[in-house]
């Protein structure tokens, strides 16, 4: 994956914020800075994972991305348009190019619908079809995901959570987008079952030449489906590059902390770092570094400036928001 | 659910099936009034006035005017029929409209009408029609409008908060992402989903509207003269009470079966669409689990009611469980059948040891952890076997004040989601000060102090202020703090701690358990800790038990598990979850669902996704096999049976 | 929790005002003319017109609503012309007693209902939980006014019991005593619906709560049953029951109109009654007026004891 690889998708300064609205009789709502400023870049062929923790942000971008909620600043510019100003038609159009698989495959399939009415929804309102071809492709998605085509008949509660993951898979596919964005989308799942979907998808990415914006907390997954790894914190990407180099030469010390609590199996060995505090108040942002106030090498400029997003490396491709991070030091016990 | 198993449901209910069964008596009746030979309702023969029931003529007796009782009774169900219906389906119709609009747009739309909801709500219902009377005049139809107008907001109150919680599921996101219009999504996938509570909802209220128009024509406010129904008579029964009781009993009578026929009608068919009644959650438990009785007179009998020896409490094992066997029970009409939850679990713990029992969902982890202190929930659940001994005494059928002399005492239980196991109304200080107070007969003061001090042992930053703080007040890892504090209260022996990390971010987890380690250690409790995360029992238990489809599979130190597992379960387990740093490693996912437990294969329950599968696994039960300090229930080890 | 009670007490203000303003349109809309009804048929061109600009009745019509409501604010709620006293005298005279009667239903209703439903969430499959759905079913399916004038039938005309109608003796009477020989009907009836639903609402409240995962916490620390039962799990599912509370105390208001009716108890049910049938237009605006506005208050205090009990809700 080099930079001349098509730009599909580009993210610059998008911002969201929520609350901070008056209130009657009482002090303003608490402004909640969900997220602020990120930059990614998505290009053809991309497997791209965003990882964080709870209020990262990272779910709202996932939603911005689709439309599903608009950001408050910046640009999320597909093929050079900018999606944040599109509406109606216009939005929909892009329906058939970037589509969604959302996390709790229970909660995103209609109770009242059967499988087939489900798959051929999106033909049905975004693709020019005659209803012979919509049968047609729905079998054949059907068959993508490895699923019996008499489960067409049936409805979403008589599966179980990976069978229906599956078919949430099949419905993101049928319009043939470009880009499929993932929100979590095993971390619902039993872990015999993930490895089911994960396999899926490393397939159906091969066959199909899809490029994937993969959201999870969890990195092994990360690592396993992924090139490319952004890790975010409290709303904004504090590392991005190469999921080799991330995960092995992390240059961030939050990356480092997160790397370092994964808990390993086969060697009994508690956790020996820490991660102090607690997650500030994301309508309290700390000034400067956001991760100054748990850093385990903050200093008095951590907590003034703010520091930028800057290329390491030899291409620049890796990149991390830290003063100190081209020299960067693990956790001491 | 099908139709036809809802139809099997309804009738299944035999109050259900009776309302069914007077609600269209009462429609037949109505309905054919017109054909039915009756006497004209409103013909009057003063020679007839105020004759009792059963006179001749006058089958149900006749009222002032000399009118045939049963004939008006009759006509004046007819009205009262269709006024309630009537003004049922226009309120239904207007108020669900007014709340699938207002919960799918929200915004200016939803507060406006929400807001004009409220104005009509803020009065009192009764007023409120009566006004509406007042402005359109006494009459039969303006008494349905206003009937109609008053229960808008009801409806409309009720569709929208049902509806607010379905726009946020991600099957609405996704018809937005499939390209649909508004108006497709609210009509074509909110309203489907939104219709169950309309006709509970209107269930609910059709027998109200009923009594309400009734009572409208009793004050004298709807149905003038001519026109008659139950409720005018009533009224005008009311004057001649002393002398002709009848007059003014038998209309309300009629009313009174009518609307419970309704209410039974609507209260089966709340059964049937209600998905949450549907679930059985409408069924409490227990204070402690049901003990199968066989098992009961088992553990009777004298040579098996063991107490706590003193003299070998020291060498004993601090908890062994043998052979346990929880299963859920499920009625299906009349048979009932079982699910094998948990099925022959044995384990044992010592002091200052951790074992991890390690299984997916559907594995029985946790309710072999609930089993041991009676807490899984009693309907469906019973212990039909086994034996849980606690310093060698038995604690199933147990008294169940000896149960609770343990519970959070000298066993404690830490939980999954710190968010729901803790009150959301009593301070955090109080729900850890009130098992001390109960468990040590300490005063008020005492046990402050204590749950202080607990709050410092785990390492809650700021623990004075945070005392009187409520679980909503704290984030999810200082709130699974409280839960081991809560847990440490009593200085316990052994701890079980089910899957307490499972919901935490990965470094709020590692805090954690490394706070669990120490203490661990400190405290020298016995501590069980299940999980699903290979990872986390290793960083923290030294023995390991994997369980699959109620039964244990493998035990064994977590060292031995992981470099040489003896079952094919716990080798692809392991082999199927993708690791960091080893991306290389393509993932070998073990194909297939863990079979149904209330439908279990004979042989071996992992043999259909087995790799390694042989004809003979099908064909009986596999027991578990001793190897050296482990155990495997899997016919290709060698080993002794246990 | 002092800001809460003073943000709501505020908020009551637009709703108060909201009330005012669709009872003065609805009595607004009211067909015919006033000024005909209260003269009779007879009246002159003169008088009628001479009426009809004492009540203001040729302005405009939010002239008249600003005039009304700025009388009201002053404490004149115009004069009932059936009654020839001022309508606040009467209103207050009639409030008394209605509230007397309402009150002591929701008491009786609440305390019965909630018990009722406790005792038969906690006797799920038991003999009390079949007996506490009859009793249910009949209360919620009866016609109350039909009910009370059974009760009446029974035990004051056949069994005399309990005197038949009215607040107090007509001779002798006006005590304490007295006054609740004659309460006892007419609270009971109007107690029996709200009873049904209350206890149909706590039981099933219950029976959620007692399921939720610190329900089993609680029993896991092996707290007694009681507290489990009493402070864990009762004082979460009130919660949920206060609201409906509120809105049963306006269902017992409006059914009081019907019980007044039977048991002739001199409230403001009947006076309402009786003004609508007799278009006294400044009587049922006044009347309906001033209970609504109980009524929001009654809801106003449900809401902050709602919020006293669970800190969850914010300001």
């Amino acid at each position: 994956m080099t930079a001349d690889t098509e730009l599909l998708l580009e993210l610059r300064g998008v911002e969201r914020t929520f609350g901070g609205e008056r209130r009657f009789l009482a002090p303003r709502a608490p402004t909640i800075h969900a997220v602020n400023g990120v930059d990614l870049e998505l290009r053809r062929g991309d497997a791209l994972g965003v990882v964080g923790e709870s209020g990262c942000g990272k779910s709202t971008v996932a939603r911005m991305i689709m439309g599903i909620i608009n950001p408050t600043g910046g640009t999320i510019v597909y093929r050079g348009e900018d999606l944040s100003q599109l509406r109606g038609a216009h939005r929909r159009r892009i329906y058939r190019k970037i589509q969604f698989v959302f996390q709790d495959p229970q909660s995103s399939l209609n109770p009242r619908k059967t499988v087939r009415e489900i798959l051929q929804a999106p033909m049905r309102h975004l693709l020019d079809l005659t209803p012979a071809q919509r049968e047609h492709k729905a079998r054949e998605l059907m068959d993508r995901v490895n699923l019996r085509e008499e489960f067409l008949d049936r409805h979403p509660h008589e599966f179980s959570g990976g069978q229906a993951q599956r078919i949430g898979i099949a419905r993101a596919l049928a319009v043939d987008p470009e880009i499929l964005i993932l929100d979590e989308p095993v971390s619902a799942l039993d872990v015999s079952i993930q490895a089911q979907i994960l396999e899926l998808l490393q397939r159906l990415k091969d066959e199909l030449g899809l490029t994937y914006l993969f959201i999870s907390h969890d990195l092994a997954v990360v690592d396993y489906l992924c090139e490319r790894v952004a890790v975010m914190y409290l709303g904004r990407v504090v590392e991005q590059g190469s999921v080799r180099e991330i995960f092995e030469m992390p240059r961030h010390p939050y990356t480092h902390v997160l790397l370092a609590s994964v808990p390993e199996p086969g060697q009994q060995r508690p956790p020996r770092l820490e991660l102090s505090g607690e997650l500030p108040n994301p309508s309290n942002l700390p000034s400067g570094c956001n991760f100054a106030p748990r850093c385990y090498r903050a200093t008095e400029r951590c907590r003034v400036e703010e520091p930028p997003l800057a290329g390491y490396g030899i291409d620049g491709e890796h990149r991390a928001a830290c003063f100190f991070a081209d020299d960067p030091q693990p956790p001491v016990v | 659910m099908s139709t036809s198993s809802k139809l099997r449901r309804f009738f299944y209910n035999r109050l259900a099936t009776v309302g069914l069964i007077i609600v269209l008596l009462v429609i037949a009746v109505s309905a054919m009034a017109p054909i039915l030979p009756l006497a004209d309702p409103n013909a009057t023969d003063l020679d007839l006035r105020m004759l009792p029931p059963g006179s001749e003529g006058r089958p149900l007796g006749a009222d002032e005017l000399g009118r045939d009782m049963l004939s008006r009774l009759i006509w004046g169900l007819r009205v009262s029929l269709a006024v309630g219906i009537s003004a049922t389906v226009i309120a239904a119709v207007l108020g669900s409209l007014i709340g699938i609009f207002s919960a799918f747009y929200g915004g200016v739309l939803d507060n406006t009408l929400m807001r004009g909801v409220d104005m009509l709500m803020a009065f009192p219902y009764m007023l409120l029609a009566l006004s509406i009377v007042a402005v359109l005049g006494p009459g039969l139809f303006n008494a349905l409008i206003a009937i109609s107008i008053v229960n808008i907001p009801f409806f409309a109150r009720n569709v929208r908060g049902a509806t607010v919680g379905l726009v946020r599921l991600e099957y609405v996101d996704a018809a937005r992402l499939s390209g649909k219009s508004d108006m497709q999504i609210l009509f074509g996938e909110l309203l489907p989903n939104v219709l169950p509570v309309i006709f509970i909802t209107i269930s609910t209220t059709v027998g109200w509207m009923i009594l309400e128009t009734a009572g409208l024509s009793f004050l004298g406010l709807g149905a003038q003269p001519p026109t008659a129904d139950l409720g005018s008579m009533l009224g005008e029964g009311r004057k001649s009470i002393l002398t002709a009781p009848h007059v003014a009993t038998l209309p309300g009578v009629v009313i009174l079966v009518l609307v419970i026929g309704i209410n039974l009608l609507g209260d089966g068919l709340r059964d049937v669409l209600d998905p949450y009644l549907r679930s059985g959650a409408l069924v409490s438990p227990r204070p402690a689990t049901d003990v199968d009785d066989q098992l009961r007179r088992r553990l009777d009998r004298p040579q098996n009611v063991a107490a706590p020896d003193a003299s070998t409490a020291s060498t004993r094992p601090s908890l062994e469980v043998d052979q346990l066997q929880t299963w859920f029970w499920q009625k299906r009409g009349r048979r009932s059948s079982a699910v094998r939850a948990a099925d022959g679990v044995s384990f044992q713990v010592e002091r200052g040891t951790a074992l991890g029992i390690m299984g997916e969902s559907g594995s029985g982890k946790s309710v072999t952890a609930l089993s041991i202190l009676g807490l899984v929930p009693t309907p469906p659940g019973r212990i039909m076997n086994g034996s849980i001994r606690y310093y060698g005494e038995e604690l199933i059928g147990a008294r169940i004040e000896r149960l609770r002399h343990y519970r959070g005492n000298r066993i404690a239980y830490i939980f999954q989601n710190p968010m729901t196991s803790l009150n959301p109304l009593i301070s955090v200080g109080e729900q850890i000060a009130e098992s001390v107070r109960y468990h040590q007969s300490v005063g008020r003061g005492a046990a402050r102090a204590r749950a202080l001090e607990l709050m410092h042992k785990v390492q809650i930053p700021d623990a004075e202020a945070r005392l009187d703080s409520f679980p909503h007040e704290l984030s999810g890892g200082m709130r699974q703090r409280i839960g081991i504090a809560v847990a440490l209260a009593n200085d316990p022996d052994v701890i079980i701690a089910d899957e307490p990390t499972t919901a935490l971010d990965v470094t709020i987890q590692a805090q954690i358990l490394k706070l669990l380690d120490s203490l661990r250690q400190s405290e020298g409790v016995a501590l069980v800790f299940i999980s699903h995360d290979f990872g986390v029992i290793s960083e923290i238990c030294d023995r390991v038990v994997v369980m699959y489809a109620g039964q244990v599979v493998e035990s064994g130190t977590v060292d031995e598990i992981y470099r040489r597992p003896l079952h094919p379960y716990t080798r692809r387990l392991m082999e199927c979850v993708p690791r960091l740093g080893e991306r290389a490693r393509t993932l070998e996912a073990i194909p297939g669902l863990p079979p149904a437990l209330d439908d279990l294969p004979h042989g071996c329950r992992f043999a259909d996704r087995c790799d390694v599968v042989m004809d003979e696994c099908r064909v009986a039960p596999v027991s578990l096999r001793a190897v050296e300090n482990r155990e495997a229930r899997c016919i290709r080890v060698e080993g002794q049976d246990v | 929790m002092y800001r809460y009670i003073l943000k709501r007490l505020i908020l009551v203000i637009p709703v108060l005002l909201g009330i005012s303003v669709i009872v003065f349109l609805i009595m607004a809309m009211l067909p015919g003319d006033a000024a005909q009804a209260i003269l009779g048929s007879f009246a002159t061109p003169e008088n009628l017109a001479r009426v009809r600009s004492d009540l203001g009745l040729d302005e405009p019509l939010v002239t008249r609503y600003v005039i009304w409501l700025g009388n009201m604010l002053q404490g004149d709620f115009g004069r009932s012309y059936t009654l020839q006293r001022p309508v606040l005298d009467e209103v207050l005279d009639r409030l008394g007693p209605t509230l007397l009667l309402a009150g002591t239903s929701l008491v009786l209703a609440s305390i019965m209902g909630m018990l009722a439903g406790i005792i038969a969430a906690m006797k799920q499959f038991g003999w009390q939980d079949a007996l506490f759905t009859f009793i249910v079913l009949i209360g919620i399916s009866t016609p109350s006014f039909w009910l009370g004038l059974m009760f009446v039938l029974l035990f004051s005309l056949n069994l005399g019991w309990f005197p038949v109608s009215g607040m107090t003796a007509v001779i002798g009477g006006g005590g304490v005593f007295d006054v609740l020989r004659h309460l006892a009907l007419p609270a009971v009836t109007l107690a029996v619906v709200a009873t049904g639903v209350i206890a149909r609402l706590t039981r099933s409240t219950m029976l959620e709560v007692l399921r939720k995962d610190f329900v089993r916490s609680a029993r896991a620390k092996g707290l007694p049953e009681r507290t489990v039962i009493m402070k864990h799990a009762y004082k979460n599912a009130l919660v949920n029951i206060i609201p409906v509370l509120g809105i049963q105390a306006g269902f017992v208001i409006g059914g009081a109109v019907y019980i007044e009716t039977v048991f002739q108890w001199p409230g403001i049910g009947r006076m309402l009654v009786n003004a609508i049938l007799t278009r006294d237009v400044l009587l049922v605006q006044g009347g309906v007026v001033v209970v609504a506005a109980i009524y929001v208050l009654i809801n106003l205090t449900a809401d902050v004891f709602q919020h006293f009990l669970d800190p969850r809700i914010s300001v």
